[in-house]
């Protein structure tokens, strides 16, 4: 069992490692399938580990992309000029001021997330179940529309940031090393954090909430680490998708409310909500079916991915890994009670 | 010995429906303390109102002398003083082991401890208390997947798990086998006296609570209506007419 | 901030702005508390919380708008839309709410959130993204000196409103399926036990909703505008009224949709049109922060 998950380990290691040059085709999209596996797992942490259904993890995306933007722009430029130049202007980085301006933007917009992040979940924490669902949602869409009627950042039309310095192909290679690299770091870190203590907490959450609190669980102190950690991490991967497409709008881009902002939760719904490995076998899934699909769909792509949502939810709830543990339950060391007929015989008696 | 919990003049009503009406009890530090009263008469109203379910109208409630009455669930929980529930609460999709390293003292816990994994030292308990209530042998097994009666059990063991200073129990035998009664009396006995935990007790079986208590009230009515020692109690004629109905 | 300070000196120097505002506001708000009766009525009944909602309007919208085009006479279009809509939500919940009615509370509100994506997608494509309007050709009353202008449209709009609600609740205090649906809300199993049959009883309010909203869609077309994506924001009004009013509360919907239609339209004249869509969400956050501080004192959570 020990050398076959570190075969499987090696295997998917160096798959992310040769993946751009094996296939130098699909390096933009392989980029995009690590944003979606590090936006899925992020939202497993809250939504599937924890039971906390955010519907608004997307406002942490646009809020990094915006947070890396200034920061990147703010080192050398004045924000306000930079925004409303139009062309005017021509500003120009140079090659230094370019990579401090991308290590510190995205690294400024974790840590801006993060931080945003305790905030909304002090205020909003104290909602359960669909309240939160939509109260987030409300923060996402409420932070999409008074971003793109903030002049300052752009408005509605956005921002344009300094494009890669060298080559193209290296670009594409840089930007995907960076979510390859985000997201290694994020699995690594949930498959220690899920086997820790502050695992079984946020289980203990998800599962009953009220128990937790009357065992003494510091169920808001739990609740805030776990989503400020999330949002750090989706902000990370929103400021490396500002610096990757350049320019971007608040409402399209930024804020995709039901694009990312769903994917997201398709993703993990379709892997198995609740399981380390769920999360990115559904982005997989996810992203393979769209990429292969949406242009065959003419315009009904988006009908389609609310039938998908639709039929996820309904009919395969579980998701790949839910169904995989009915299926194979050893394989995951559940053990069911075998003598059913003791426990009835006590009942019984 | 000085009073762990110490309640005054209590009020808690439901709409127009009093509940409970200027109650005054307290329950000693290391003792065994009981709560009777037929249906209906504000035991679980002011157990509730105790571990911070819901606000009192007036009166006050201190835990070690500290007033507890408007604070919230958990920052009381966190004090030492745990509940367990009348309808048995447990993390059903989890195994007994699981369900018993979440029981874990988290308010003994620094943040950052809680970032580490269960040390030998905490399996070894959670058997060990799993024994104590006799559910070793199933300790792999999903809890959902056991009877109601163990169940309860290990709630029991879950809160021991917790290390509290005082335990709530609401109808501890309820709805278990009456033939494992005896057991579970045995159990709560000796977790007062070897663990050194307060427990104070709702119970509708008189029989039960006369085994247990070393002190007890009766409610009716959302009043206090006896207290005393359990004979006393069992001798008191208002009692006995609060369980017949004849009032 | 210059202009949000002059918006706002504007209120002060002619009070006749605010009944301007409120009168405006209130009008639309009838209609959004028409849509949010719907939703108490499905989120009461069945407990589940449709994101939908706001999407149900808009397409009882375009039914209307539809019809218009073809002709046919605007006020004939909310019964149309009234009709259509309780079809389209029959289907709605045969393939898919049935399903979700016992699940957890977030299974049903991401089944609904996936109706709603459908939804408005299918829209976009039969109809395009431009906003619509059916223009009547009423006459428009002035008072004060023509400050204040209220089309006879609007006005009929208000009081189509009116009296489908006041139709659909004399028809849940008197029919027998009005009382099954009551029965059902309080305990779905007692109502079971008693032979209700709950499946009906669920259908038929699902469909009610579904047409209520229609006809609510088709009355906005004619007094406001519609588009495919606005769904969204009719579904948060929806649930800002629910929230802030609480379930069987029919005053409190009533009060509750009159009260966000003036805020938003104060909204609006004070931050810019722009704002519109921004000013509806802050609503829901501000009414579920206000909600939970209420719970954190009687030591509960909002759930």
């Amino acid at each position: 069992m020990k050398t076959r998950k570190l075969i499987l380990y090696g295997a998917a290691l160096l798959f992310t490692l040769l993946a751009p040059f094996v296939m130098p085709d699909f390096k933009t999209q392989l980029a995009t399938l690590w944003l979606m596996i590090i936006v899925a797992l992020t939202w497993d942490m809250t939504g599937g580990q924890m039971g906390y259904n955010s519907l608004g993890n997307i406002f942490f995306y646009g809020t990094g992309m915006y947070v890396a933007a200034v920061i990147c722009i703010a080192l050398t430029h004045d924000v306000g000029e930079y925004t409303n130049a139009f062309g005017d202007h021509v500003y120009r980085f140079t090659d230094a001021q370019y990579f401090t301006g991308v290590a510190l933007g995205i690294l400024g917009a974790g840590v801006f997330c993060s931080v945003t992040a305790l905030i909304i979940g002090y205020l909003t924490f104290g909602l359960r179940g669909p309240y939160f669902a939509i109260g987030t949602l409300g923060v996402a869409i409420a932070a999409g529309e008074l971003v793109s009627n903030w002049d300052w950042v752009g408005g509605g039309q956005g921002i344009s940031l300094p494009v890669f310095p060298y080559d193209l192909e290296q670009g594409k290679i840089f930007f995907y090393a960076l979510f390859a690299a985000t997201g290694t770091v994020i699995f690594i870190f949930l498959r220690w954090l899920y086997t820790t203590r502050f695992g079984a907490a946020i289980n203990a959450i998800r599962d009953d909430e009220e128990k937790a609190e009357a065992m003494g669980i510091h169920t808001l102190r739990y609740k805030l680490t776990t989503w400020s950690i999330a949002a750090f991490f989706v902000g990370v991967a929103g400021g490396i998708s500002a610096f990757q497409l350049i320019h971007f709008e608040p409402l399209e881009t930024a804020y995709q409310t039901i694009n990312l902002g769903i994917f997201m939760v398709v993703c993990v719904l379709l892997g198995g909500k609740g399981t380390l490995w769920g999360p990115v076998i559904g982005a997989i899934v996810f992203h393979l079916f769209k990429e292969v699909t949406w242009n065959y769909l003419l315009g009904w792509q988006w009908v389609a991915l609310g039938a998908l949502i639709v039929v996820t939810v309904v009919y395969f709830r579980d998701g790949i890994m839910g169904w995989l543990m009915h299926v194979r339950p050893e394989w995951f060391g559940i053990r069911v009670e075998k003598k059913t007929g003791e426990a009835m015989q006590e009942a019984g008696a | 010995m000085s009073a762990i919990i110490e309640i005054r003049d209590v009020s808690k009503a439901y709409g127009g429906v009093v509940a409970n009406k200027d109650i005054t009890l307290s329950v000693q530090q290391g003792a065994i303390t009981g709560l009777i009263g037929p249906n209906g008469s504000g035991k679980t109203t002011l157990f509730n109102s105790v571990v911070g379910y819901h606000p009192i109208d007036s009166g006050s409630i201190q835990f070690e002398g500290k007033e507890i009455s408007r604070i919230h669930v958990q920052e009381i929980a966190r004090l030492g003083l745990i509940r367990t529930f009348q309808q048995t609460r447990i993390y059903k999709a989890m195994n007994c082991v699981e369900n018993m390293l979440i029981s874990l003292p988290h308010r003994k816990m620094r943040f950052l401890e809680s970032f580490s994994r269960n040390s030998t030292a905490d399996y070894e308990n959670a058997d060990r208390l799993l024994d104590f209530v006799g559910l070793y042998e199933k300790r792999f097994l999903k809890a959902g997947s056991l009877s109601f009666g163990q169940q309860k059990l290990l709630e029991f063991a879950m809160a021991l798990m917790n290390e509290p200073k005082a335990l709530l129990l609401d109808e501890p035998t309820a709805g278990i086998n009456p033939t494992l009664i005896n057991g579970l009396i045995d159990r709560l006995l000796r977790a007062n006296r070897e663990f050194g935990i307060t427990l104070f007790v709702i119970e509708h079986n008189m029989r039960v609570i006369m085994n247990l208590a070393q002190k007890i009230y009766c409610l009716a009515h959302g009043e206090l209506l006896a207290e005393g020692e359990p004979e006393a109690v069992q001798n008191d004629q208002r009692v006995i007419d609060a369980y017949l109905g004849a009032h | 901030m210059d202009q949000i300070l002059f918006n706002l000196s504007l209120l002060g120097e002619y009070p006749i702005v605010n009944l301007k505002i409120v009168l405006d506001g209130v009008m639309i708000g009838a209609l959004f508390a028409l849509a949010a009766y719907g939703l108490a009525l499905v989120w009461g009944v069945m407990n589940v919380k449709n994101l939908a909602q706001g999407d149900f309007v808009i397409a009882g919208g375009y039914v209307s708008w539809w019809l218009a085009n073809q002709g046919v006479h605007p006020l004939l279009g909310v019964p149309a839309a009234f009709v259509v809509m309780w079809c389209i939500g029959w289907v709605a919940y045969k393939l898919v709410i049935s399903r979700v009615v016992e699940k957890d509370l977030f299974t049903s509100l991401l089944a609904t959130f996936g109706i709603a994506i459908m939804m408005a997608q299918i829209l976009n494509l039969l109809f395009g993204s431009d906003t619509q309007s059916i223009k009547l050709d009423y006459d428009t009353l002035y008072f004060f000196d023509g400050f204040i202008d209220v089309p006879i449209a609007k006005l009929l709009g208000v009081l189509l409103a009116t009296t489908l609600a006041a139709c659909v609740v004399i028809f849940m205090k008197s029919s027998r399926m009005g009382q099954a649906i009551r029965a059902t809300a309080q305990d779905a199993r007692a109502a079971r036990v008693l032979g209700i049959d709950t499946e009906k009883v669920y259908a038929f309010t699902f469909s009610l909703n579904s047409a209520i909203c229609g006809a609510a869609g088709a009355i906005i077309v004619m007094v406001w505008v519609i588009q495919p994506f606005y769904g969204i924001t009719h579904s948060i009004r929806a649930f800002v009224i629910v929230t802030a009013a609480g379930l069987g509360n029919l005053p409190g919907v009533i009060a509750a949709g009159l009260g966000i239609g003036a805020l938003e339209q104060y909204g609006s004249h004070i931050f810019g049109i722009g704002y519109q869509q921004a000013i509806a969400v802050m609503l829901l956050l501000a009414v579920l922060l206000f909600r939970l501080i209420q719970q954190r004192r009687v030591r509960k959570s909002l759930q």
